[in-house]
């Protein structure tokens, strides 16, 4: 009589344990999220559908949440300042981020590369507060001194910041992605008679692509979400972006300067809450703008 | 007839560990010379040496001198240029990871060709020339990497035309070819002698009988017997291991 192989009898205890314990960290990713997407909606939930003017909350300047007879909420320049201050901090380190992994990649010696991994990943284990406080007192009087600028606390400063805090971050990613390249793709480039620069942009750059994409994102998500050196660094002050040497605020100093001061449950204090919305909403659309591009990618 | 290469006394070492123990012989114009010989025998470092692309790998050191044309290739400064005198097949296929169109105009266009037109002409000869063209005239923008295995050789194979080379080396290019391909190239590869030298490294001792002028058998890193194919695959080589090798004694 043939018999059935029982699954779950058969298999030792300790499997099973194992099995449930690894089930239970993957599935309690999917709640911390929905957890704290619902904790931070719960708390500004009743001031968002009640009382709160969303069309004057996105677009209007004016951010006087402790005004005594007329409280204004726009967050019109807090969501400019932190594009702003992003956006500049992306223009510098994408190009040194990408052009620093290409040389760790492609150009070093063996041993160079080694040397040059751990000071990166040095680099990126810096604490932002330290950034901040580099910020604050060094490149403040940099500023002040190279523009002849009043105060050196701008967004050039807090961008200048962020770009030192996303390069490493870029560079390990993306030399992750073109060392995943395989060498196959190197040797056969190079026996076409492609010089090293054609092999790097016509060849490696495009195999690499998702990865690079990557590299980007996931440094442009670390300066939107940075709190604390741009807190220090951009002067903290509600104004709409003109020029870098503009001081600025973001939504994110916003939320930590304020947040220790407001009443609970009062009105600013589910403010503070629905800017946490704002930005929750944000970087989904950054991630999702991301997950469409690189599928993108790969279909074409 | 004329040397198109002359290689003498050429040692390679890949840091302690010797390749090469120092190998002398010359290569015909317009012959297709076969290469035969067990693995780690040094076949595919002897390419690598002709089209340069070993001697920037890390703890390599080559002496002695190969010539083409009569020049030390050594002494050539643009690299480049000499890699595009030699068409090289490797034995796994590499599609790079672009369309089947650009994989093949990929070598014209780094030396500088931009007209669709001239491309074109430059794409359909070279697949047509590798008995490629047939199955993929009508999706040349597909991903190369997508063709069958078989498929990415003869993209390869037509890649390695692209750059009209002086000399085509193909090294074991028919690991991931079925036999029938196989045929066809073999026979591309007659025709193709007439305007070029072509050096045919080969795992398949029946493959060099077929096609070759002249065979060289290389055994660790020697060069053990170099002459005619015919006296090669006769039964009195001047070498019993050559023999043996070939009838299938060892190896």
């Amino acid at each position: 009589m043939n018999k059935q192989p029982n699954k779950t009898s058969n298999r030792p205890f300790s499997e099973t344990i194992i099995e449930l314990f690894i089930r239970l960290c993957g599935i309690s990713s999917i709640i911390f999220v929905f957890g704290i997407f619902f904790f931070v909606f719960k708390e500004g939930a009743s001031f968002l559908f009640n009382g709160l003017n969303i069309w004057e909350f996105l677009t209007s300047e004016e951010w006087y949440p402790t005004s005594l007879n007329n409280k204004r909420y726009g967050t019109l320049a807090l969501i400019l300042g932190t594009f702003s201050v992003t956006t500049l901090a992306m223009l510098m380190a994408v190009p040194f981020g990408l052009g620093a992994a290409i040389f760790v990649s492609e150009f070093c010696s063996p041993k160079l590369r080694e040397t040059f991994k751990i000071v990166i990943e040095f680099l990126a284990a810096i604490p932002s507060v330290v950034w901040g406080f580099i910020g604050l007192t060094l490149m403040n009087q940099l500023i002040i001194l190279v523009f002849n600028a009043p105060i050196g606390l701008t967004m050039l400063n807090g961008s200048i910041m962020l770009a030192l805090m996303s390069v490493p971050i870029i560079v390990s990613i993306a030399e992750d992605a073109l060392k995943a390249v395989p060498d196959s793709y190197r040797e056969a480039a190079e026996a076409l008679g492609a010089t090293k620069w054609q092999v790097i942009y016509r060849v490696l750059l495009p195999a690499a692509k998702n990865g690079l994409l990557a590299a980007v994102l996931l440094g442009a998500a670390r300066s939107i979400g940075e709190t604390m050196a741009v807190l220090m660094a951009t002067g903290h002050s509600v104004n709409i972006p003109t020029s870098p040497l503009s001081w600025i605020r973001t939504l994110t100093a916003t939320i930590a300067a304020e947040l220790g001061e407001v009443a609970r449950g009062g009105e600013h204090y589910q403010v503070l809450f629905i800017i946490g919305i704002l930005l929750f909403t944000i970087t989904f659309i950054v991630n999702l703008i991301a997950d469409l591009v690189i599928k993108g990618i790969r279909q074409s | 007839m004329e040397n198109k290469i002359e290689i003498s006394d050429l040692k390679v070492n890949y840091g302690d560990k010797p390749a090469l123990n120092g190998i002398s012989f010359n290569i015909v114009q317009n012959e297709i010379l076969g290469i035969i010989g067990p693995a780690q025998s040094g076949k595919t470092t002897l390419l690598k040496v002709i089209n340069r692309t070993l001697e920037f790998t890390h703890g390599v050191t080559i002496q002695g001198s190969v010539k083409l044309d009569g020049v030390d290739i050594s002494t050539i400064g643009d690299v480049y240029g000499l890699r595009k005198r030699i068409g090289m097949v490797l034995p796994l296929p590499v599609g790079l990871p672009l369309s089947i169109y650009d994989n093949v105009a990929f070598a014209p266009r780094t030396s500088g060709i931009r007209i669709k037109a001239e491309l074109d002409e430059i794409v359909e000869r070279c697949l047509k020339q590798a008995a490629l063209w047939d199955e993929v005239k009508d999706r040349l923008n597909s991903l190369g990497t997508r063709l069958s295995g078989g498929q990415q050789q003869r993209l390869t194979i037509a890649r390695a035309l692209s750059h009209q080379p002086e000399i085509l080396c193909l090294d074991e290019f028919s690991i991931a070819v079925d036999p029938i391909t196989t045929m066809r190239i073999e026979e591309v590869l007659k025709t193709l002698k007439n305007e070029m030298t072509i050096l045919l490294v080969t795992n398949l001792v029946q493959q060099a009988k077929r096609l070759a002028d002249r065979t060289a058998f290389m055994l660790n890193g020697d060069l053990i017997e170099i002459d005619d194919t015919e006296v090669m695959f006769s039964d009195n080589p001047k070498q019993q291991s050559t023999f043996d090798y070939i009838n299938g004694d060892f190896g």
